[in-house]
């Protein structure tokens, strides 16, 4: 569910100047069904004083949409044709309380519908320059056809470079993948992405010299303390056992004397005749993961004063 | 601790089931413990870990019930519909590295779309997309031409979730088998409304999502038939016998489990008493409504599942309206989700953008009752009638669609 702002969902709901005006004498259509949505705007425009005396919306779209064209009359009616003109889409976002990000083209889309009826009363021509693609970083409202455009024109190849021109990306960072993607997309049309150049043999670029490796460090024994030592043997268990469970059985560890490690077996484990096989597995494993020899042995051969 | 709460009704009309659902008393009851008494940890040895470890298994012979799959062990827990569907593909994709085609459809949820995007763009796989009619079903003839020894693993959901048209799994399986490809079916929406016997089939995986029948969200299965070759997704402990690494969830697979056993007892009356009102409630629209119609394949669909395309409107609209009512659908409309486009399922069908960007989804479950059902039939008529009276593409007062071609497409 969109975050509308009350003032969205009053010009939602009870949608100011809408349905169609028989006395127009400028009218401007923008949008399409295709995009989802579309708007006329009819206006009647005094011709003596230039002020727009009344003005009526039909809207397809959304809730936004049609609160942005609701609102746009609203903020036009009363006023001249020329300080309309001077109205942005920020204004009726303004005016709204804000939209969220993935709206604002419906803002857009009234301040467009507002100078084609005007461009339509003063018999002009209105080329739109509408262009608009996936919304990629939804923090500032950047979309794809804006960052494409700002990679085209300014010749962009990072990230960082995207971020200064359009701000995209500049806030929760969450969209860097996205905005890479178009990134790659833009140079490897424009042929920017060239592959890296490849050296004559026996000559050796700048760019393959490497610093040296760092020289390893003498690999010493590691003298495993007795929680680490601990540590070590319960793990190896642990990483058993499912092996163990699928058989329908489990080993416990039970104790840790020096050398001698207790385990108990459970389950299917207990009296099967593959048991004392299964004993030997848990103290090769051991023996491997402590790099020292240690013996397995039943719980039940325990020394009685271990408990 | 104090969690926003932006108005809730008090008691609405949910009709968006496909989305997710209610979580059932019954399951919540068997879920509570696991948080409080039950807390064990299943991987541990002493008895709080046993209490635990012996409800999920009962839990996973639950949904091994529900899908009527050979054995419990072929049942392994996951996060849900999206990770099922991507562990099922990166998994056969890497037990097959030398096989480098995927099938799915186009009409396939993004948890499997997105991805075979991903593996298209970056490494390199042949992605075949196969086409559906203008009523969603699938094309079996660019299907079977899709088919070869080169293809990894097929993907096709059982069951569409905008308009609950239903594809033939079981002959699709077969097809995929008989070229040697892993066959894996997203049932999210499927499970709990079709009845199940993957021990008799030759369906190889199926992803499943809680949600979607009464259990909580961030649980699902995915079910690999016993010998298939899986490569996990999530290595690290030993859980769901290492397919799946990660220390198990256990109040939602309990729940899971209880909602799966809830899911076989009613699915009878999912396929009576919610498919006679979902049918109550289309054919009434129908009739009161100009210049509607039923999307998908009103012949051959899920029993809760009613998808209509208001022409000449734009869904998000329709559902605030409705919405204002306490009711709650949903849309393939490209406003709701903030894209440009109409739902995906919508154009792959052809539906026109007239009508795709108004189409409604309206998803019962067993919790629907009839005079939920008579209060959208109720209010719908004069909701759409209200926003066609906006709209500059309908003609009011002779209540059909007009001329309108406005600067820019």
């Amino acid at each position: 569910m969109w975050n509308y702002t009350d003032k969205v969902k009053e010009h939602f709901f009870n949608p100011k100047n809408s349905g169609v005006l028989e006395t127009a004498n400028a009218v401007g259509e923008v949008g399409s069904i295709t995009c989802g949505d579309a708007l006329r705007l009819m206006l009647k425009v005094d011709p003596d004083t230039q002020i727009i005396q009344d003005a009526k919306f039909q809207t397809f779209g959304c809730g936004s949409a049609i609160a942005s064209s609701s609102a746009l009359t609203e903020m036009i009616i009363g006023k001249t044709v020329d300080e309309a003109l001077t109205l942005t889409n920020r204004d009726i976002a303004e005016y709204l309380g804000g939209l969220p990000p993935e709206k604002m083209h419906c803002s857009v889309m009234g301040a467009e519908a507002l100078r084609a009826a005007i461009a339509n009363y003063k018999g002009e021509e209105w080329v739109d320059d509408h262009e608009e693609g996936e919304l990629i970083c939804k923090c500032f409202g950047v979309d794809a056809a804006m960052i494409e455009r700002a990679v085209t024109v300014n010749g962009l190849t990072s990230l960082e470079e995207v971020t200064h021109y359009t701000k995209a990306g500049g806030s929760c960072q969450t969209c860097h993948e996205k905005i890479e993607e178009v990134l790659e997309a833009v140079m490897a049309r424009t042929g920017a992405l060239k592959p890296a150049a490849k050296h004559t043999p026996g000559t050796v670029g700048l760019d393959a010299i490497k610093p040296l490796p760092a020289k390893p460090e003498p690999a010493a024994a590691p003298k495993l303390t007795n929680v680490q030592r601990m540590q070590a043997i319960m793990g190896a268990i642990e990483e058993m056992r499912p092996q163990i469970q699928r058989d329908g059985g489990d080993v416990e560890l039970v104790d840790i004397d020096g050398k001698d490690i207790y385990v108990r077996l459970t389950g299917a484990c207990s009296g099967c005749s593959q048991s004392a096989g299964t004993m030997m597995g848990v103290q090769m494993k051991l023996v491997e993961a402590l790099g020292e020899f240690v013996r397995v042995k039943p719980a039940s051969l325990m020394p009685a004063h271990a408990g | 601790m104090t969690i926003p709460n932006t108005a809730l009704p008090n008691r609405g009309v949910y009709l968006d089931n496909n989305a997710t659902t209610r979580v059932d008393p019954d399951v919540l009851a068997e879920m509570l413990p696991l948080f409080t008494e039950h807390f064990g940890n299943p991987s541990s040895m002493h008895a709080f870990g046993a209490a635990v470890g012996g409800k999920i298994e009962w839990a996973r012979k639950q949904v091994q019930a529900l899908l009527g799959a050979a054995h419990d062990s072929e049942i392994i827990f996951t996060s849900g519909g999206t990770e099922s569907d991507n562990t099922a593909i990166l998994s056969i994709i890497e037990a097959y590295p030398k096989k480098r085609e995927i099938v799915t459809s186009v009409v396939e949820h993004p948890a499997v779309l997105a991805l075979c995007d991903y593996l298209e763009k970056k490494r390199d796989y042949k992605i075949h997309r196969i086409p559906v009619d203008n009523k969603g079903n699938l094309d079996i003839d660019a299907y079977r031409a899709a088919l070869s020894d080169q293809v990894a693993i097929v993907s096709i959901m059982w069951a569409n979730n905008e308009t609950g048209t239903i594809f033939p799994i079981e002959e699709l399986a077969q097809m995929a088998k008989a070229v040697g490809a892993v066959f894996h079916t997203d049932a999210v929406q499927a499970v709990g409304k079709i009845p199940m016997k993957l021990a008799d089939s030759a369906v190889d995986m199926l992803s499943l999502s809680g949600h979607k029948l009464h259990a909580p969200k961030g649980i699902g299965a995915l079910y690999v038939k016993r010998g298939l070759r899986f490569r996990p997704m999530l290595r690290g402990g030993h859980q769901e016998r290492s397919r799946r690494a990660g220390t198990e969830n256990a109040p939602a697979i309990v729940g899971l489990g209880a909602a799966a056993h809830l899911a076989l007892t009613h699915m009878g009356e999912e396929n009576t008493r919610v498919k006679a009102q979902r049918d109550r409630l289309e054919q009434a629209i129908l009739a009161a409504v100009p210049a509607c119609f039923v999307t998908g394949n009103p012949d051959n669909r899920l029993p809760n599942t009613c998808n209509i395309a208001f022409e000449y409107i734009e869904g998000e609209a329709i559902l605030l309206l409705l919405n204002e009512q306490g009711i709650a659908a949903s849309s393939g409309s490209a406003c709701t989700s903030g894209s440009l486009e109409p739902s995906h399922v919508m154009r792959a069908m052809g539906v026109p953008y007239t009508a795709a960007h108004g189409a409604t989804r309206f998803s019962l479950s067993r919790d629907t009752t009839d005079a939920e059902i008579d209060h959208v039939i109720a209010v719908v008529p004069d909701i759409i009638a209200r926003l066609r009276s906006l709209s500059p593409y309908w003609e009011q007062d002779a209540a059909k669609p007009k001329e309108f071609a406005p600067v820019y497409s």
